[in-house]
């Protein structure tokens, strides 16, 4: 069964800086990927359910203004809380090397810092989703 | 596993219909099973469609709708569709943006959907999630088509009341989509009201209808302006009035059975298609497409042969 990979991209709390997301959200459309594109400083309550209703393989969060260490564990909780263990999180943004490891201990399996490559980008999407979803992607 | 899934979105579990939602839309193994299932309870929702050229306003006019129509019904569901890349297949699905305020409301699903390739307007499979929403108990289901041009005609087969959103400005565009789009509206939106030129375009429109005396219903023309909420209440009377007309006059009966017909025709091509495309196979396919390309066939040579005519 092959179908497209659908992904979540949001921006979320009081950051305005949606340049880079819209860019990523491209990029993924471009690789073939239906993104639901949510518009900025969304709650992470918003960010989640939009994720469940459109039964998303992955939510990307942009996150530029520091509140990474809030933003992430409190969106983790709340896809725990909902059973979404399949959906991927992953995130980028101005998110410092030493607090990675602490976002993946949370459940975000990659962060993508300044200077990721959009291939880099859409090449983990496509690969990590599949594995998690358990299903084939177009 | 899909029994599972309906009993728990029958409860009102919002992760399980969704689940429901993407089978039907990839047409999974199980999604016929699913529609089985459900079909016999469809047919209660108010099947509101709500088309109109792109950046008119329709997504935030929906997300007006679903407010306004929250405070008197209990579930609400938003179907929006965004087109797919020619190209890639992938899609920006951005109707959402307009409908933050709604994301968190306990009685409103909302679900976005791409093209997929689909020319009408809608996706193939829109009919059939609305099917899902309103088998599953939803009282209001809010369709929004792609941004639309002339022919794009779907959500006709799909509502009961579709509601052509245009906008002030547009000018001669107004008679460039009088063939095809404006003869499905039920309802004509001037949105964007506040901007100068609503006058002229609710003036064009209606001496455009002025034109077809002869039609049973002559749809109301509405000014709105979707970003104030302006003129929202007004459209939802325009809306009310539309289905009670439509249930009296059994406009409503006939399109449901149109839209029966739509939806069995294009199952059962979907149905001869996959056969077909079982028997001739990829390679012979491929073969005979680089013999027309090659020159060596004509293209209906090459289905004849396909089809082993």
């Amino acid at each position: 069964m092959k179908r497209p990979i659908r992904v979540v991209m949001a921006k979320a709390g009081l950051d305005g800086h949606d340049r880079g997301v819209k860019v990523v959200a491209r990029a993924l459309r471009d690789a073939g990927m239906e993104v639901i594109y949510t518009g900025v400083h969304q709650t992470p309550e918003q960010v989640v359910e939009t994720a469940l209703q459109e039964d998303a393989d992955a939510i990307g969060v942009s996150l530029l203004s520091g509140a990474h260490n809030f933003i992430f564990p409190r969106i983790a909780e709340l896809m725990k809380q909902k059973g979404m263990d399949d959906v991927l999180l992953f995130g980028g943004g101005i998110i410092p090397e030493a607090d990675i490891p602490g976002l993946a201990r949370v459940g975000v399996e990659r962060i993508f810092q300044p200077g990721a490559s959009l291939d880099e980008i859409t090449k983990y999407v496509r690969e990590a989703v599949p594995k998690r979803r358990g299903i084939a992607a177009r | 596993m899909s029994g599972d899934l309906l009993e728990k979105a029958r409860a009102g579990d919002k992760r399980s219909t969704a689940r429901l939602l993407t089978i039907v839309e990839n047409d999974e193994p199980g999604a016929a099973a699913v529609l089985r299932a459900l079909y016999p309870a469809t047919g209660h929702a108010e099947i509101v469609g709500i088309t109109g050229p792109p950046g008119g306003g329709k997504s935030t006019l929906v997300n007006r709708l679903a407010g306004a129509y929250r405070e008197r019904a209990g579930k609400v569901a938003i179907v929006a569709v965004d087109p797919s890349s020619p190209f890639s297949g992938g899609a920006i699905l951005g109707d959402r943006i307009r409908m933050r305020e709604r994301f968190l409301d306990e009685g409103i699903f909302i679900r976005s959907m791409a093209t997929r390739g689909h020319a009408g307007g809608l996706a193939r499979a829109s009919a059939r999630v609305v099917n899902v929403l309103d088998a599953l108990g939803t009282d209001v289901v809010l369709v929004e088509t792609v941004g639309v041009g002339q022919e794009e005609v779907d959500v006709a087969r799909v509502a009961d009341t579709v509601c052509l959103v245009t906008v002030p400005g547009l000018g001669d565009d107004i008679q460039a989509i009088k063939a095809g789009v404006l003869e499905i509206a039920d309802v004509l939106v001037v949105n964007k009201a506040d901007r100068p030129g609503a006058d002229e375009t609710a003036r064009d429109l209606a001496q455009m209808l002025s034109l077809a005396k002869d039609k049973p219903w002559k749809p109301p023309i509405v000014r709105t302006s979707a970003q104030t909420g302006e003129g929202v209440a007004d459209l939802v009377g325009a809306i009310a009035k539309h289905r009670a007309w439509s249930r009296e006059s059994g406009e409503y009966r006939e399109r449901r059975q149109g839209a029966a017909r739509a939806e069995v025709e294009e199952l059962l091509r979907e149905a001869l298609l996959r056969k077909l495309e079982g028997r001739v196979g990829d390679g012979r396919l491929n073969a005979a497409v680089a013999r027309v390309a090659e020159r060596a066939i004509d293209p209906y040579a090459a289905v004849e042969e396909l089809l082993g005519e």
